[in-house]
């Protein structure tokens, strides 16, 4: 059993996992079904680390399990119906999920075991990225290194695709304004505490996004740690001071401009006769180009995240319910 | 260093130990605040025991530096998240359940406070 | 039994996945169905993480004590996915904010019959 530990926590997070969505598909109560989806996200965290995966794992404690819940409540707040919600079973839909839930296992009993080395998934590009990663352009970290430069492409539709987002939830709700009599009470103890931490959360992220080549991090989560900082502030000292700091108008600039430094560094491969995204045209030494595209790009991309994730929550803060 | 890995494995299952407590706590206990009590043994005796075992387990690198910084971020903002859940059920109005004379004199004192605004 | 427990993974994930497609169906909440979309595609990145996973492997960062490397691909493929996720979890709430706004209820039946009644307004509220 003792080779098989990583298995075992495994399943039983698993297990867990099941429990969770269980209770709340049962709960009525609107409450504790986002707080349990809270969980749901920090233990599929802990799954993915169990799993070996450290990238994904710290982008989903800190995507999913922080900024999700924020959301979430920012929305049930707004929408203000928690309790009592109507509980329905639908007999159709029992069925339809069983049978579908059938074929699946069925399809599933010809995929290999889990950890097989001799997977077709593992066979094909996955050992040669490892191998280039070495070579040419040696960071530490392959999922930063495939990500950014293998297949940057990719990462610069996902950026688009968060930008777009930004501007959906503009559209639909706009930046509203804070009025400044809506603020929390005097906290002493919290008000102590979360001065310099709020320092320290901000330090932290612009830690993650540098230190990303070596270990795990990114441009990705860097983005939204630091957001997270300035929601914590928003969220102990009141949105009208929040909304000082960082005034509402600069955000949508921000975040276009984070779009912007990925697509030029693009462009600058284009014009220097290379194909878009060619980090060998940034530097003569062409590993040094790939350190400093790889630099530039994850920056355009905490940048881009950052200002978008501040910008959905001062949508949300900002709408005034009782219009 | 076969002191170091007694000690390590000493503090894991005392942390295990205390894991456990805290959540049979968590769930037996009758009432809100004596379940939080519960609760913040898990974030302030467990989870440090826990670290400082897996600490002592890789001796003294990098990595056992950042571990002691987590150590120390912990043992400053987990009684902080009690303290503020703690001030957001009273503010919600959650009662304890055992009252006595005193707790009702306490009760009024809260109710006064949260209503007027004002610090005291 | 090996390959009871090679596959044990994968049912448990199907089973999330499905109690999710349960949640979206069955719910009349509009915020109960925001949550089983968000458990079906968390049991989706599992599947895929489990396929990245070799045993006795280590995580994708090259040091010098470890020879065999967990596959990177799908990592990759999911960090763009959890990301793009949050992305449409964040519109999706708008949504849901707007709808209440304009319906007043966030319950689906009561939705479709002010729909049909032609019953609901619509405020204005960007200014961009």
């Amino acid at each position: 059993m003792i080779e098989n530990l990583e298995l075992l926590i495994d399943v039983c997070l698993l297990f867990f996992l099941l429990l969770i969505v269980f209770v709340a598909i049962k709960t009525t109560n609107l409450f504790v079904a986002t707080m349990l989806f809270g969980i749901f996200s920090f233990v599929t965290a802990l799954l993915f680390l169990d799993l070996d995966a450290v990238d994904v794992a710290f982008t989903e404690a800190a995507v999913g399990a922080g900024f999700t819940t924020v959301l979430m409540l920012s929305a049930l707040r707004l929408t203000g119906a928690f309790e009592n919600v109507k509980h329905r079973h639908s007999i159709l839909g029992l069925f339809i999920v069983v049978l579908t839930g059938a074929a699946l296992i069925y399809g599933v009993a010809d995929f290999p075991n889990m950890g097989d080395a001799n997977a077709p998934v593992h066979v094909h590009v996955a050992s040669e990225y490892i191998q280039l990663t070495q070579e040419k352009i040696d960071i530490p970290n392959v999922v930063t290194a495939v990500l950014a430069s293998f297949r940057g492409y990719d990462t610069f539709g996902e950026t688009v695709v968060i930008f777009s987002a930004g501007v959906a939830v503009l559209l639909l709700l706009g930046m509203g304004h804070v009025e400044p009599k809506h603020e929390p009470e005097k906290n002493l103890v919290l008000w102590v505490v979360v001065k310099p931490f709020i320092a320290l959360i901000l330090i932290f992220g612009l830690y993650v996004q540098f230190h990303g080549d070596f270990g795990a991090g990114g441009g990705f989560q860097a983005g939204v740690i630091f957001a997270s900082g300035f929601i914590l502030y928003s969220l102990v000292f009141g949105e009208s001071y929040a909304r000082k700091v960082v005034p509402s108008s600069i955000l949508p600039r921000f975040a276009a401009l984070g779009v912007l430094i990925y697509g030029l560094t693009g462009l600058v491969s284009l014009l220097s006769d290379k194909t878009f995204l060619d980090y060998s045209a940034l530097s003569s030494n062409p590993v040094s180009g790939q350190h400093m595209g790889i630099l530039l790009v994850e920056s355009g991309v905490g940048l881009a995240v950052f200002s978008t994730v501040l910008l959905i929550f001062y949508s949300f803060s900002g709408v005034n319910h009782n219009e | 260093m076969m002191i170091n890995s007694m000690l390590s494995d000493i503090c894991l299952l005392l942390g295990g130990i205390f894991t456990l407590t805290g959540a049979i706590g968590l769930l037996r206990l009758p009432d809100f605040y004596s379940r939080l009590h519960a609760a913040s043994v898990t974030e302030s005796l467990a989870a440090p025991l826990l670290i400082i075992g897996v600490m002592l387990d890789t001796g003294f690198t990098l990595d056992s530096a950042k571990l002691i910084l987590i150590i120390v971020v912990m043992v400053i903002v987990n009684p902080t998240i009690t303290h503020a859940l703690c001030r957001a059920a009273a503010h919600g109005g959650i009662t304890p359940k055992m009252q006595s004379e005193s707790t009702q004199k306490n009760k009024l004192q809260t109710e006064t406070e949260f209503s007027s605004k004002e610090p005291k | 039994m090996n390959e009871l427990l090679g596959h044990v993974n994968y049912w448990i994930v199907i089973f999330l996945m499905m109690m999710g497609l349960y949640m979206v169906i069955a719910s009349s909440n509009l915020i109960k169905k925001l949550i089983g979309i968000s458990v079906f595609q968390a049991s989706v990145f599992i599947l895929y993480i489990t396929f990245g996973k070799i045993t006795e492997g280590s995580p994708p960062i090259i040091t010098d004590n470890a020879d065999v490397y967990s596959n990177p691909l799908p990592h990759v493929l999911i960090l763009t996915a959890i990301v793009v996720g949050v992305a449409t979890t964040s519109v999706g709430l708008a949504l849901i904010v707007r709808i209440q706004e304009a319906y007043g209820s966030m319950d689906e039946d009561d939705i479709h019959d002010m729909n049909d009644n032609d019953d609901f307004n619509i405020k204005s509220r960007s200014k961009i």
